[in-house]
């Protein structure tokens, strides 16, 4: 339950972060979220990086089919991914919640070297 | 205690979020790169993305309807000149920001300063520089500055330019900049100016001077003017055969010195290569009919300039309306006003000059500081120009170019390794000199008769171009307009002596006795980079002519009558091979066909049964021109191979007139056997050598015309070919109406009917949008290779609600 309530606020956090703040804005939410919801580290890098990797994928699939894949089989080319749109898609959620996985965790380590 | 695991893994994060936030090679910034709110993504355009909205700018003076139609294309309404160059700017910017930058990048000599430590990016920066490029555009802005009119255009189209600039965030900018990780900087009038010179550097910045010298080492005049032939039997001039010119204005004399230190002087240049050269084969078509050769009775007007075709496209389709002015046509991205289009009363475009503006003087140094040099029996001091050329990821390299009175010294020690001999050589180029090109199309788009056109061209002086004009009145003409230098004959062709000034040009044609044509008997006016006139023009004029095209055309049109836009479409798509049609038959004639094998046998048949039309699926054109290509290898190859270092392959044009004329043309011999060869050996010879190359094509399936020549429009990045388009299934070549290659062709094809409502047709193979990721980026694409038009749309302020509209987008002052 707690991580999934860690999972969503990270998810958030990050998203208002994108909104008015540089993209890297998300490894401060997901610190900020494990900070604040107990959680053993573990589970609070799996619900950072969760909350990023959900957010940023259904952002981007999102954008993907508004575009009718135009630019994601471009970019899945150039950087290169064999032109796979979703491979893309993955490896953007991924990188994304990476970031906000190990921000999370310093948060949880964080949390616990207070207590 | 978990402060350890809680130093680790911060660290690791903070390290992941740098790594992530930084380019690596040519990797970008994948962090901020990937992010779906501010990176790639964010330029992924949705399909049915809502163009329109309300912004307030400052620095508008009142308020700007735009009007987008279904293609994206803009008709811009404004109140006054002012606001609509800004209002132009802004679009521009819009859509074309990144392009309009790296364009000028390019033009200035910077393209280092982004793309980084390579050493072919840092030698284009310096040849460019050391061309004069930044120095030209410096001198050409206080021209432009000078003058109120462009100097209010230009303003205010830097500033809507800006505008836009400054109301980018990260996640608003165009693609190439996340990919390359950079931002753009401040636009300025200077880069209009830079815009314009790279069109002259395009355009009329051919020439062979450096190579020419070279094989004078080995040539004699003689034999070299036979070589680089100027007048062709087959000419078809622009000004009609026979026309009478007026006695030259000027008359230029050649130095005494000239036949020991310039024609017969053997003083080789040294190995020096050349980089960067324009593409010869950019060239162009545009005719106009008058009325009495038309179904409707209205002048018929049509154009399309043959550029390197890329995304984003050079040119940009809108409308322009203020209350001076209603033009509609395509728009350089990076420059005001409309340049190839039409407006209510008149239409107006351009083919190339091809004309030889650009010429070479030795200079002799008085030591290694290039401080003096040695000119009219005195050191004189040279100017310095330093150039800092910025590298990305390095040292910023300083270049100092010396500037004697003939032009920057091109070419001296410093230039890398591949000038021997210490040789320092100066450029003499039109394009140095102060003009204003800009102000021309201030006024063409808002011509309304011939007088008006005539006045606008004036102040036009490089590149030379072929200005086409038709009107409702129904005057056709024609001019071509440039500043060019009288010579005498043979001045220019090879590097002349920089020692004193009696080399230097003695001044220029008058622009009265350009050549021109009015309202002809013939009822047609064509132009296709050919020599403008034939050999009774009182001057000498070299240039890199293209002739076949021209013939084309003009045979075509003078067996027309009747004409629509419609057949007008059909011929700018014509494909028929002029060259090959005169060719054919002496290849036939002197083939054996006994000498060749079964496969040779097969090829010489599809050339026998082919119809002359290098469409997309001819195997005969393919065939016809590997061989042909072969037989002049093995003609001037073995006397070329003579000449060290650089040469100049003489045209095909040259060849084919010769045999023509001469089937024992001398050359036809190989002097490096003892026996004596024929037109018969070499034309034999010439399939044979070729017979693998086309065997290979046909297992490879490229037989077929289009496979072979692969149409493929590139992106400015040419090595992101995920943002191009290739296999473009289009014929065509370079002496074909059609003139697709490769990677150049039909820039922008429009048509024009001057009836009492003008009917225009136009496309472009490209999209309005610059973005790779929306779906106007190459949407033209496939119409423009059918050969399909587009009706253009010269909208009303009335018809704002047609349904033609599709977007409306407000500006109005902050």
């Amino acid at each position: 339950m707690k991580s999934i309530v860690a999972i969503i606020l990270t998810g958030l956090l990050a998203f208002l972060g994108g909104m008015y703040m540089q993209w890297w804005s998300l490894a401060i939410a997901a610190f900020l979220i494990a900070l604040l919801v107990p959680q053993k580290s573990g589970k609070a890098f799996l619900s950072g990086f969760l909350g990023v990797f959900l957010l940023w994928s259904i952002l981007a699939w999102w954008i993907d089919i508004r575009n009718e894949g135009i630019l994601a089989k471009k970019i899945a080319a150039v950087l290169p991914l064999g032109g796979n749109e979703y491979l893309l898609i993955l490896v953007t959620a991924f990188l994304g919640g990476l970031v906000a996985g190990f921000a999370a965790l310093s948060g949880s380590f964080l949390r616990s070297s207070k207590s | 205690m978990r402060i350890v695991p809680f130093v680790v893994s911060t660290v690791v994060t903070a390290g992941l979020v740098f790594a992530l936030n930084n380019k690596w090679g040519s990797v970008p910034p994948l962090g901020k790169f990937l992010s779906p709110q501010q990176g790639f993504w964010q330029n992924a355009e949705a399909t049915d993305y809502d163009f329109s909205g309300d912004i307030r700018l400052p620095g508008l003076k009142g308020k700007v309807e735009i009007y987008f139609d279904g293609r994206l294309v803009p008709h811009i309404f404004a109140d006054n000149d002012e606001d609509l160059y800004f209002a132009q700017g802004y679009i521009h910017a819009k859509f074309r920001l990144w392009q309009m930058e790296f364009q000028t990048f390019a033009a200035a000599g910077r393209i280092s300063e982004h793309l980084g430590n390579d050493p072919r990016f840092i030698n284009y920066d310096r040849e460019t520089r050391r061309l004069g490029m930044g120095y030209a555009a410096e001198k050409a802005l206080k021209e432009i500055e000078s003058d109120p009119v462009s100097k209010n255009g230009c303003d205010a189209y830097t500033s809507g330019v800006n505008a836009f600039i400054n109301s980018l965030t990260y996640a608003t900018m165009p693609l190439e900049y996340k990919l390359l990780d950079y931002k753009p900087e401040e636009w300025s009038n200077l880069k209009i100016s830079l815009f314009l010179k790279q069109m002259s550097r395009t355009l009329a910045g051919y020439e062979t001077d450096l190579a020419n010298t070279n094989m004078k080492t080995v040539f004699s005049f003689d034999e070299f003017m036979q070589l680089d032939k100027q007048v062709f039997d087959s000419l078809i001039p622009i000004v009609p055969k026979g026309t009478k010119f007026d006695p030259p204005g000027i008359v230029p004399v050649k130095p005494a010195s000239a036949d020991s230190l310039y024609f017969q002087n053997k003083n080789i240049i040294g190995d020096l290569t050349e980089i960067g050269k324009p593409d010869p084969g950019d060239g162009s078509n545009n005719w106009a009919v008058s009325g009495k050769k038309t179904k409707s009775g209205a002048p018929i007007f049509c154009n399309d300039p043959h550029l390197e075709l890329t995304f984003p496209s050079i040119w940009y389709e809108m409308q322009l309306n203020s209350p001076t002015v209603n033009a509609y046509g395509a728009t350089f991205p990076g420059s005001p006003n409309v340049i190839i289009g039409f407006n209510d009363s008149i239409a107006f475009g351009f083919t190339n000059a091809e004309r030889d503006v650009k010429d070479y003087y030795e200079i002799k140094f008085k030591d290694d500081s290039k401080k003096e040099y040695w000119f009219n029996g005195s050191w004189v001091k040279t100017d310095w120009r330093v150039e800092q050329i910025k590298v990305r990821g390095s040292k910023t390299i300083q270049d100092t170019v010396a500037y004697t009175v003939f032009g920057p010294v091109m070419y001296d020690k410093s230039f890398s390794n591949e000038i021997t001999q210490g040789k320092a050589i100066a450029c003499r180029w039109t394009a140095h000199d102060p003009s204003n090109e800009g102000l021309m199309w201030f006024y063409l788009d808002r011509a309304k008769n011939y007088d008006d056109y005539y006045k606008a061209i004036q102040v036009f002086q490089c590149p030379g171009q072929n200005m086409l004009f038709a009107s409702k009145g129904g005057e056709i003409a024609i001019w071509q307009q440039a500043k060019f230098p009288a010579r005498w004959y043979g001045q220019g062709l090879f590097v002349m002596p920089g020692e004193d000034s009696s080399y230097m040009w003695q001044g220029y044609i008058p622009q009265k006795e350009n050549p021109h044509v009015i309202n002809p008997e013939s009822g047609f006016i064509e132009s296709a980079n050919q020599r403008p006139v034939d050999s009774s023009y009182p001057y000498f004029i070299p240039g890199n002519y293209i002739t076949m095209r021209g013939i084309t055309i003009a045979k075509r049109l003078s067996g027309m009558e009747q004409i629509t836009p419609e057949d007008m479409m059909k011929l700018q798509f014509d494909y028929f091979n002029t060259f090959a049609q005169e060719a054919r038959p002496l290849m036939l004639k002197y083939i054996r066909e006994n000498d060749l094998n079964a496969d040779g046998k097969r090829y010489l048949d599809m050339v026998k049964s082919w119809d002359l039309e290098a469409g997309p699926n001819s195997t005969g054109q393919t065939v016809f021109k590997i061989w042909w290509d072969s037989l002049m290898v093995v003609v001037y190859r073995d006397e070329l191979e003579q000449v060290k270092y650089m040469r100049v392959m003489p045209e095909s044009q040259t060849l084919l007139e010769a045999l023509l004329k001469d089937p024992d043309y001398k050359y036809v011999d190989n002097i490096n056997t003892p026996q004596k060869e024929t037109l018969y050996d070499d034309m034999t010879d010439a399939l044979n050598k070729v017979a693998a190359e086309l065997q290979k094509e046909e297992k490879e399936g490229k037989l077929i015309w289009t496979k072979h020549q692969d149409p493929t429009i590139f992106h400015l990045l040419k090595t992101i070919t995920a943002f191009a388009r290739q296999h473009i299934p289009v014929g065509g070549d370079g002496n074909i109406i059609n003139a697709t290659t490769h990677t150049h062709g039909p820039s922008w094809r429009m048509i024009v009917q001057l009836s009492s409502k003008t009917e225009a047709y136009g496309v472009f193979p490209g999209g309005e949008s610059g973005n790779p990721g929306s779906k106007f980026y190459d949407n033209f694409v496939d119409k423009w290779a059918k050969g399909e038009y587009y009706s253009l749309w010269m909208m009303q302020r009335s018809e704002s609600n047609d349904k033609r509209v599709q977007w409306v987008l407000n500006m109005s002052k902050k």
